[in-house]
């Protein structure tokens, strides 16, 4: 697109070029010509995102974050503000679907290798995003006051009380008292509004990554000539857009029909320090983790090994041996990916019950595997895996449908 | 594995795990909750107004001698979207009540009779109080109570009809009542209801299954007022969301149909 010739547009473009730049990076913006559904979640997240800013601005404009008042407000939200109780479905919900985004973000950045260079950086601000949204959550979590609020803030600020020494003073500096009280749900707040702002930051440094080599791609090859690339618009424009139909879709099931499907009944009771549910569980999207904690029967390794489960990912570019990107060419990684993705749902239905029985057995070796996957079988695999022959261009083997297995029979040799 | 065949594995593996975040809370020792059939279950589901009215006679009449509703005012009965009382029946019902307002100019708080405006009077001032007159244990607040337990009106349909006598085996502690639902099974609150514990103005024969299924009824709806309006919204969004969905797929296809073309000439 050549910039409109609307003398206004020009004169500012010319002392402020948000035109030029917008133009490039969203208009002209070169991608790959392969990319397939899969590369829909990256952009699904950053729209939820922005939808989870907007309504939790307009719920803080009603909440009041104090221990007597809390629940109460959230209530009020829900039955006297207008359309309050669409804000905080969609606020509520929409924490659960920007998980389920990312983590199939993540899942597709491991299949096609998305991680490898020159995408490490991308791929750590990556997971530091996933590392802000988790703290996001949990705090965000806490804000209602119900039981499991209190419980589940209580159990995991007391991880910290782990460390050696000086655990018990950093739980009270957490806390802001001897407890979990109202100075601990008052900074909770202040930071579950803060570290959004944070996450759009570290989201524009993921795109400034992403868009100086571009997208990975199915292939895992990189761009040979502009015949490999088309402009971003309007192709990824409406295949993002229709993605989003199709997501929005899903949300609204949500929202409107199953609001509280996610969410945990005893959550609906007012917190109280004198009284412990008879089970705490986290929110789904913290199980894999939970269940990894309670697998160490060491309070502190149990602790490391739950930070080391998401520390793991950022060496994930480095443990990687194979210089192949994607899993398609990879014979024996693709199964092993896909073991990978079976374990971490082993781990998140181990992480919803009571460390029991064959739950903690099967807690233990879904733990165990999970190290291996990324400390020995991740390296290990790339040494000796003989990798299927690559296509020689993105072009040859996208011609049409099926063509792709036509080229590869062709380059067989 | 081929892509196409990721996207239905993907699928199904997240459905599979939603199912088990939400069955963590299953017990073996009490009875599984009978499933009833509510007015306001399925995404077009609505109230039962008059089982609503009733509802309300049962709460009012019976559990509210010990059990708040903090959460509700006088004012929320008022409407068709809500119980279906007009304003005057509204401001009767809340004149029956005696409130504590002030203080006063004189710094004394003084015995008013109840406005619309406001909350629905609580039978004890504190929980110490509440504590003090029932043996020990706290009768739950019970606005959003058929959000706060798993099952729902179903649970406190059964709770309210699942009152049995003790097994021979079973020891119970002192004042404690033996229900089959109860979590435990031994429940401080005694058996509320009887048959024509309540009288129903529209004839009604109050049965104790009709009693609790009316205040399960009442009780769902005080638990979400807006329930009747998002399925309503939600229906409008649906079909919006489908139309604008099925629009930019033609749009993709018919965008992406031109590099497809150019591609086939290609080769």
């Amino acid at each position: 697109m050549a910039l409109p010739q609307n003398k206004i547009v020009r004169w500012i473009d010319h002392r402020l070029p948000v035109f030029t730049f917008l133009d490039h990076e969203l208009y002209q913006y070169p991608t790959p010509k392969n990319l397939n559904y899969w590369w829909n979640f990256g952009s699904l997240a950053g729209i939820v995102l922005v939808i989870m800013i907007v309504t939790g601005i307009f719920l803080a404009m009603q909440y009041t974050p104090h221990v007597d008042y809390a629940f109460a407000s959230v209530e009020r939200i829900m039955r006297d503000v207008n359309y309050g109780w669409l804000m905080r479905y969609i606020h509520m919900n929409g924490a659960s679907f920007f998980f389920i985004l990312v983590y199939i973000h993540i899942f597709r950045g491991l299949y096609y290798g998305s991680y490898k260079a020159p995408r490490e950086l991308l791929w750590m601000l990556g997971i530091v995003i996933l590392l802000l949204m988790m703290a996001t959550a949990f705090m965000g979590y806490v804000l209602p006051w119900g039981q499991m609020s209190f419980w589940g803030a209580t159990v995991i600020t007391n991880l910290f009380s782990a460390f050696p020494g000086v655990g018990n003073d950093i739980v009270t500096w957490l806390w802001g008292g001897f407890a979990v009280s109202n100075p601990t749900l008052n900074r909770f707040f202040s930071l579950h509004y803060l570290l959004p702002f944070l996450l759009v930051g570290v989201v524009g440094l993921h795109l400034v990554a992403l868009h100086q080599h571009g997208s990975n791609n199915p292939l895992g090859i990189d761009r040979k000539g502009p015949q490999d690339s088309i402009p971003f618009h309007p192709y990824y424009t409406i295949k993002d857009m229709f993605g989003l139909g199709v997501f929005l879709i899903v949300f609204a099931l949500f929202v409107f029909y199953w609001p509280n499907l996610l969410a945990d009944p005893a959550n609906y009771i007012p917190a109280n320090p004198l009284q412990t549910p008879p089970e705490i569980v986290p929110e789904w999207y913290f199980l894999p983790f939970y269940a990894i904690l309670r697998s160490i029967p060491n309070k502190l390794f149990g602790v490391c090994a739950m930070f080391g489960s998401l520390l793991v990912l950022f060496v994930v570019p480095w443990l990687d041996t194979s210089k192949v990107r994607s899993a398609y060419f990879r014979p024996v990684f693709k199964w092993v990916f896909w073991l990978l993705v079976i374990d971490c749902f082993a781990l998140g239905w181990v992480g919803a019950h009571r460390p029991e029985g064959w739950f903690v057995i099967i807690g233990r070796i879904a733990t165990f595997y999970y190290y291996l996957h990324f400390l020995v079988l991740l390296p290990v695999i790339g040494w000796f895996e003989q990798p299927l022959p690559l296509p020689p261009s993105i072009s040859s083997p996208v011609l049409k449908r099926g063509g792709r297995r036509l080229a590869l029979a062709r380059h067989k040799p | 594995m081929t892509r196409r065949r990721i996207m239905p594995a993907l699928a199904g593996a997240a459905l599979l795990a939603l199912g088990a975040g939400a069955a963590w809370a299953q017990d073996s020792s009490e009875p599984p909750l009978p499933k009833m059939e509510w007015s306001f279950n399925g995404p077009f589901g609505t109230f039962d107004r008059a089982a609503l009215q009733r509802g309300f006679q049962v709460y009012n009449e019976v559990c509210s001698a010990c059990h708040s509703m903090n959460l509700l005012s006088y004012r929320d009965l008022e409407g068709p979207s809500a119980l279906g009382y007009s304003a005057d029946e509204v401001a009767a019902i809340a004149a029956t009540k005696q409130v504590t307002d002030g203080p006063n100019d004189q710094g004394a708080m003084f015995q008013r009779g109840g406005r619309p405006a406001d909350h629905f009077v609580a039978p004890f001032a504190n929980a110490e109080a509440a504590r003090a007159a029932n043996g020990g244990a706290l009768p739950p607040d019970l606005s959003v109570i058929i959000k706060a337990r798993a099952g729902g009106a179903d649970y406190v349909h059964a709770i309210l009809t699942g009152f049995r006598d003790p097994p021979q085996d079973m020891k119970m502690a002192a004042g404690m009542n033996y229900n089959m639902y109860f979590p435990g099974h031994q429940i401080a609150m005694p058996p509320p209801l009887t048959d024509n514990r309540v009288t129903f103005a529209d004839g009604t024969p109050a049965t104790i299954d009709q009693e609790a299924r009316d205040v399960a009824t009442f009780l769902a709806w005080a638990s979400e007022p807006t329930m009747e309006e998002r399925k309503r919204t939600g229906a409008k969004v649906m079909i919006f969301l489908l139309v604008m969905t099925g629009v930019l797929y033609g749009a993709k296809r018919r965008v992406w149909s031109s590099l497809h073309d150019k591609d086939e000439k290609d080769s």
